[in-house]
């Protein structure tokens, strides 16, 4: 890792650095010195906190008289200013300093912070928190279970473990009538209605053979032949199923109305609804024309 | 508690060591000391103290073993399944930790192990009458839980820790099949949720018909929509149920219901704390602050997973009492909490946002005299310049919570001047957890090294045990650890220290140190060395992102046989000698032989 060069640095050479103040990132340059530990915190080559553009805002505030707790050695301890602020943004303006650091002299370093690239596992906090501070208000509360509406929300829209969908592979859940057990699909790998149809046949051909098979209803006379059997006339109603969606505002479309990229950038989740059912939905004729792309 | 027929040694009329006979004729002198210490260390509950009473002589270990009803494994891989049920012979309560902390954080790799599985089968056929089992970091599957549900008859506690493998369907079994059930805690866990609308198995209707003996659910981590009419019945029908950690899918009218069915609680988790869909705010919804009114022992408050801050003033009935706040979901800002914190006078645990800011904590410092514990998150944790909460905060706490023991605090800065302050106002301090988000970062006001800060900590605070460390460290920090922190037992490391000196000084100061988790610090070989004496001593080392050769660690691993080394490498090819991963933990048994590909056991 990068952070191995900036460790080459043995321990008696920092004594010998002025006080040079970096902010570069780890690895940003090969060689990264550290802070002495002179006594002499405030001499003329130390920066004022100002002027590395550290911390950009700032108010001269009330001094603090130092509490018991500190050493007389230390700046005295800021209090907050008076200033409400209200917001949960960073709060520069409440940041004191002693107005003894504040001298003139500028260092000599890159007074550009920036942002480093994401580590693994730091800060040193569990996943679930880290979605939660991302999506936090803005996330939709999830619907009560009595809800008859069983479309999950968007940003509640999580998979086992807790991330978003997005990224690499569009995996999205797709559910068939009379079977209860979901599968999901990778959008990714489908580039045609065509080809996501003859996808969603393969899954369930065989699911729902076996559900024929387990249920009492059948009857005997037609169970055999209903081994197995291929699913068609998935997008043209032709079928005795149909696919359908369901978009980003919950709303059901049949699957083939629109340009395939369309749908893939909406599309939440799928299924598999008996033709006959369909009269149960507002939407547009039964017969749409499809486009593959 | 008499001496049942097992095939243990027993004595003739010595006191030397014999070989295994299962004699029992009447009792020899000796015997009968023997059975008066087995009912005398019956009064021994904590296990540093029976494992002193172990060491004394084999009669005292033997009463001992015979008489441990509660058994702590530290980490899954040190013994045996079998050498454990072999010792234990009457074990009533079994807790087993798996995986490093560092796994929390995505450091180790899927499927590394912690497998419960062969638990699971040496439990079932050792110990039939297993009561309890409390799980952290443990990888179990639907059929692990199905095993316990069916094999224990008496069967009452169940608690998984972050926990990972299973799915519905093993809570489900265990719900079903556990008659006896009191505790069904499932805690930061991930569940496998199959599917999120009807297909998913209502588990809750698994509990059998007619009371129960539920005192605590948690299900907080289940995240997948639950029947609420079979959970009202559930909750109705558990006249001792006093903890209920609802899932976020539990909306506040809900929660409503429930409490006003369960006034008895005294720990709550609130689910998500908003409205359902359809309810507008303000609009003819219940008296939500009459249902914790109604609630006169609850202790303990969290949850609050989708909160909508209006619904806040509702827990003001209970504030007064609650000792435990957990807010940690709860995206508020100080005006929200204020309001809140300013009527808990008995708070001891408290874990917050940073969202709360300086004025929050000042807020918390200002009431909360009887703290003890208290952490802050970061709702933003990219590193910044800037943060919600600084030395101000800190500084503020110090003062005002005198009592606190136990503190993780995340910033984005922080100075040796408020820690410093904290070691001295806070003398109490068992824990003290800083975690500066933006690495390597100084002293912002001084542009020193954070080495003081932390070095006050040990120094001032004489119960800590427990200490993780951040912003820019020298060596020097180390050496202060290494000076002061004698009673410390865990010990956090990350992008600190200069040189192998550093840890030298850790390793051959600290006499106490059990877990050492070290990533992204150039120690070496040199370092590693230093700590042969310690390391059977220790319950694991962790270093990752150091400076350490896979030679030195076959050195170490063929010094030390009773210690297990693994080296975990992502890359196959690597260019030189150097790990990325090494996990050691002393072990009385041969390397395990459930490791995916990428770890190799040194032995």
């Amino acid at each position: 890792m990068d952070e191995r060069s900036r460790n080459e640095v043995s321990p008696p050479h920092h004594h010998l650095m002025k006080l040079e103040l970096r902010l570069a990132p780890p690895g940003a340059d090969e060689q990264q010195q550290h802070w002495s530990r002179t006594t002499t915190k405030r001499h003329d080559d130390s920066s004022s906190v100002l002027s590395l553009g550290y911390f950009p805002h700032h108010h001269a505030t009330i001094k603090a008289s130092p509490s018991p707790s500190s050493s007389p050695q230390q700046a005295p301890l800021p209090l907050q200013n008076n200033n409400n602020n209200n917001n949960n943004n960073n709060n520069a303006d409440k940041k004191v300093f002693s107005p003894s650091s504040a001298n003139t002299a500028v260092p000599n370093i890159s007074q550009k912070r920036t942002a480093p690239g994401p580590v693994v596992g730091w800060p040193p906090i569990r996943s679930f928190r880290k979605n939660l501070a991302s999506s936090s208000s803005s996330k939709p509360p999830p619907p009560p279970p009595e809800h008859h509406n069983k479309v999950v929300p968007a940003a509640a829209a999580l998979d086992k473990n807790n991330n978003s969908y997005g990224g690499k592979g569009m995996f999205v859940k797709i559910n068939m009538d009379g079977v209860p057990i979901g599968r999901k699909v990778d959008l990714n790998a489908y580039d045609s209605y065509e080809n996501l149809s003859n996808a969603v046949d393969q899954l369930f051909r065989g699911l729902l053979a076996a559900q024929r098979d387990n249920s009492s209803g059948g009857s005997g006379v037609n169970k055999l032949q209903e081994e197995e059997k291929v699913i068609t006339g998935l997008l043209d109603g032709s079928g005795e199923y149909t696919l359908v969606y369901e978009d980003n505002e919950g709303d059901r479309m049949l699957v083939g109305d629109v340009p395939w990229h369309m749908f893939v950038s909406t599309v939440k989740r799928l299924r598999v609804l008996k033709s006959s059912e369909l009269s149960a939905f507002t939407l547009g004729g039964n017969k749409q024309d499809k486009d593959a792309t | 508690m008499t001496h049942s027929g097992s095939s243990l040694p027993d004595l003739p009329n010595s006191t030397s060591t014999s070989g295994p006979m299962s004699e029992i004729r009447s009792p020899p002198p000796d015997r009968v000391l023997e059975i008066v210490l087995e009912n005398v260390l019956h009064f021994l509950t904590c296990r540093r103290d029976r494992n002193a009473a172990s060491l004394v002589c084999r009669s005292w270990y033997r009463a001992e073993a015979l008489t441990r009803s509660d058994l702590f494994i530290g980490n899954c891989y040190a013994v045996s399944p079998h050498r454990a049920t072999s010792r234990f012979r009457r074990v009533k309560s079994l807790t087993v930790k798996g995986k490093p902390r560092f796994a929390d954080f995505d450091l180790l790799p899927l499927n590394w192990g912690a497998n419960f599985s062969p638990w699971g089968s040496a439990l079932a056929d050792s110990y039939p009458w297993l009561e309890k089992l409390h799980l952290k970091r443990m990888s179990l599957t639907d059929d692990d839980l199905d095993l316990i549900a069916r094999s224990f008859p008496s069967f009452k506690e169940l608690v998984l820790v972050c926990c990972e493998g299973f799915g519905i369907a093993g809570i489900a079994s265990i719900a079903a099949n556990c008659r006896l059930l009191r505790v069904l805690d499932l805690v930061e866990s991930v569940v496998e949720v199959a599917d999120e609308d009807e297909e998913v198995m209502d588990w809750i209707s698994c509990f059998p018909e007619g009371e129960t003996h539920l005192e605590s659910l948690m299900f907080e981590c289940v995240d997948c929509p639950v029947n609420f009419e079979a959970l009202e019945g559930l909750v109705a029908r558990s006249p001792f149920l006093k903890k209920l950690r609802l899932n976020r899918f539990v909306s506040i009218p809900q929660l409503y219901r429930l409490m006003h069915r369960a006034p008895q609680l005294t720990h709550i988790g609130t689910g998500s704390f908003c409205a359902s869909d359809d309810v507008a705010v303000g609009d003819q919804e219940p008296d939500y602050a009459s249902a914790f009114a109604a609630c006169k022992s609850l202790v303990c408050l969290s949850g609050f997973r989708d909160i909508l801050p209006d619904y806040l003033p509702a827990i003001y009935p209970a504030c007064a009492n609650l000792t435990s706040l957990n807010l940690s979901y709860a995206d508020v800002n100080a005006d929200q909490l204020k309001p809140v914190i300013l009527q808990c006078h008995k708070l001891q645990t408290l874990w917050v946002l940073d969202s709360i800011c300086d004025e929050g904590l000042q807020a918390v410092a200002a009431t909360c005299k009887d703290l003890r514990e208290l952490r802050v998150f970061p709702v933003n944790t990219r590193e910044e310049v800037e943060g919600p909460v600084s030395e101000v905060g800190l500084e503020v706490i110090s003062q005002g919570c005198r009592k606190l023991q136990s503190i993780l605090f995340f910033c984005q800065r922080m100075t040796n001047a408020a820690v410093i302050a904290m070691s001295k106002n806070c003398p109490d301090l068992v824990v003290f957890r800083l975690c500066i988000i933006g690495r390597y970062r100084p002293d912002p006001e001084t542009q020193e090294p954070m080495d003081d800060g932390f070095g006050a900590i040990v120094m001032n605070c004489k119960k800590l045990t427990r200490l993780a460390v951040s912003g820019l460290l020298t060596d020097q920090a180390f050496r202060y650890i290494g000076m002061y922190g004698k009673l410390v037992r865990t010990l956090s490391v990350a992008f600190a220290g200069d040189s192998d000196q550093g840890l030298k000084y850790v390793l051959e100061g600290c006499p106490n140190l059990q877990k050492l988790e070290i990533r992204d610090s150039p120690f070496g070989d040199a370092a590693l060395r230093s700590g042969l004496h310690h390391f059977y001593n220790m319950r694991f080392l962790w270093m990752s992102s150091c400076k350490l050769t896979r030679q030195a660690c076959q050195e170490i691993a063929r010094t030390l046989p009773h210690l297990a080394l693994e080296v975990i490498d992502s890359q196959e090819d690597k260019a030189d000698d150097h790990i990325e991963i090494l996990y050691m933990y002393r072990s009385l048994d041969r390397p395990r032989n459930d490791a995916p590909k990428c770890v190799t056991i040194l032995q």
